[in-house]
């Protein structure tokens, strides 16, 4: 049983890798963290414009449908049917009256209720349901819903504060800001990892690994640590944004800092530089913002390739990365060509981000046998968990430690926030 | 006809031998200069979606993934072989032929451990250019689009 006394420093910058291969604990994430008071993300209102859409998504490992009503609004459900426990919409997605199982036809409205049972009165006068059963106590179960400029979360904690006040001034300005226009969507891709979740967690917000790992990004000139940029964090540390401004370091100090990491600075030049060219979209300068939401949510702005993922655990040792593309709805036929193209920079097989999948897999693989030891998080310094005006540091990783300890009820005393 | 066949034949045994022995310079040789090569997740192709997991519209775009794969990028160590079904010839006119073939490709890490990476469908426009058949554009309809840890030789 992981308890408090696991933490090996009070500042989160020692995990266990027990924390990453403890099966009981797996359960228990699912319990107090998804089914607990965060929120998820499930999609986008432009996914479902009509009455009757319905897409299947999930919240942690938790099968989730949300459609929209007769009256428009947006309903979101556990996918599982209050008879016997089945998935009711087996469809990813599509438009329908109503959602009925299966196995024995049990009928619910787009607002989850329970409308119609087969044979319900029996057959002449014999079988069926008792005269106590109550159709309105056998809804799905439903999720709470609120919306950020058409993205949908949902949360399966009645308790849970407003989705605003989760999110925090900083998070919410940057979501705000990357759905300031209708979207469009361009596709999905899915990546399974053999990993734990919470490592793909963390590695959305390391800056550190980025130009390292992603050696493209410095190959060939695309993003640097040297850039201004740096790591903002809402109140209580459990989001992060990732940024960086385009433009914004100088060729010579690049080659020279990234000389004594073994990586080769502007080495190559690309045959079509538009794959990599930013196209200024808006007054601020920023060509990267990733901006996660935790547990399991993450909007990518990567120069001009726009995405929405979801961590979707599989189990202690596979996670799903399901990434929706978009862009926006008045963009030009050239910008919509712009983002098809660098929509090769992201997804299993982008050239800045394939190696996520590798590095995940070898960080899980090698940890296992030994839960006891421990990864170290400290560049940006050790202590106080706060934001950073550079690149070079993994100071949210100790954030999102500290709200997965308050969560799991495992936070030791005297830990820092 | 036959010898047409033949022709597409040795060219998709061509396509499949070069791609497993990592030799990627040859394998671009078999695309035409104006040429396509994407990789289409099937759940995007069905929803009428245009996003796709490589996108190379152009010869350019092509030719720097393949470098991007020999000079920057990481993946997992591996070998693969594709297994290229039969080629089912879905037109043929105005100097280019329509093929579509099944196939699959498994890859074998280090220690000799072998799984089923990927399995879909060509499809292909094929060209003729100085009496040597070449692939104008490639869509590589993707059926297994959770895709396994990563994507990086191509299929």
């Amino acid at each position: 049983m992981v308890t408090a006394a696991i933490w090996p420093a009070l500042d989160y910058s020692r995990v266990p890798y027990r924390l990453y291969h403890d099966t009981e604990l797996y359960r228990r994430e699912q319990e107090s963290i998804f089914q607990g008071p965060v929120w998820n993300y499930l999609g986008l209102d432009t996914e479902i414009p009509n009455p009757g859409d319905f897409r299947a998504t999930y919240v942690g490992d938790t099968p989730v449908v949300f459609n929209r009503d007769e009256a428009g609004a947006v309903r979101a459900f556990v996918n599982r049917c209050a008879h016997r426990g089945a998935l009711v919409r087996r469809e990813l997605c599509g438009n329908a009256r109503e959602h009925t199982c299966l196995y024995h036809q049990w009928c619910y409205g787009l607002d989850g209720r329970l409308t119609a049972i087969p044979f319900r009165r029996g057959i002449r006068g014999k079988g069926g349901m008792g005269p106590s059963f109550d159709m309105g106590a056998h809804g799905l179960r439903r999720l709470k819903v609120e919306r950020i400029n058409g993205a949908i979360f949902g949360t399966l904690c009645d308790d849970a504060e407003p989705l605003e006040t989760y999110l925090g001034p900083p998070i919410l300005t940057q979501l705000r800001r990357l759905l300031d226009r209708p979207v469009t969507v361009l596709g999905y891709n899915r990546q399974r990892v053999k990993a734990n979740w919470k490592l793909y967690a963390e590695n959305t917000r390391d800056n550190y690994h980025a130009s390292l790992l992603h050696e493209f990004l410095v190959t060939f000139g695309l993003d640097r640590s040297t850039q201004i940029g740096g790591v903002t964090m809402d109140a209580r540390h459990r989001h992060n944004i990732t940024w960086a401004e385009a433009d914004s370091d100088d060729e010579e100090a690049a080659k020279a800092a990234y000389a004594g990491a073994r990586i080769r600075s502007n080495f190559l030049t690309l045959k079509d530089p538009e794959l990599v060219k930013f196209r200024r979209e808006r007054a601020d300068p920023l060509n990267l913002a990733v901006t996660s939401v935790f547990p399991s949510s993450v909007f990518v702005q990567i120069s001009n390739s726009l995405a929405i993922r979801q961590i979707r655990p599989r189990g202690i040792d596979e996670v799903e990365i399901f990434q929706t593309m978009f862009g926006y709805a008045d963009d030009a036929p050239d910008m919509v060509h712009h983002r098809l193209r660098q929509a090769n920079l992201v997804g299993p097989a982008g050239l800045v981000s394939m190696e996520d999948g590798e590095a995940l897999e070898l960080a899980h693989k090698a940890s296992k046998p030994d839960p006891d030891s421990a990864t170290v998080i400290e560049l940006g310094g050790a202590g106080e968990i706060s934001d950073r005006d550079y690149r070079v540091t993994d100071v949210p990783l100790r954030g999102f430690w500290s709200y997965y300890a308050e969560l799991l009820g495992i936070e030791p005393t005297g830990a820092v926030r | 006809m036959t010898t047409e066949r033949h022709r597409i034949h040795d060219l998709l045994a061509e396509y499949g031998a070069l791609l497993d022995a990592a030799r990627y310079d040859d394998w671009l040789v078999l695309f035409a200069d104006a040429c396509s090569y994407q990789v289409v997740p099937r759940e995007n192709a069905d929803a009428g979606l245009p996003a796709a997991l490589i996108f190379c519209d152009t010869r350019a775009v092509l030719e720097d993934r393949i470098r991007a794969l020999q000079e920057a990028n990481k993946f997992n160590i591996h070998s693969d072989r594709h297994l290229i079904g039969l080629p089912r010839i879905t037109g043929d006119g105005a100097g280019e032929i329509g093929v579509e073939t099944p196939f699959a490709v498994f890859q074998t890490d280090q220690e000799g451990e072998t799984r089923l990476f990927a399995t879909g469908l060509y499809r292909d426009r094929l060209v003729t250019v100085g009496g040597t058949l070449k692939i104008r554009d490639k869509l590589v309809l993707l059926d297994t689009f959770a895709v396994p840890s990563l994507l990086a030789t191509p299929l």
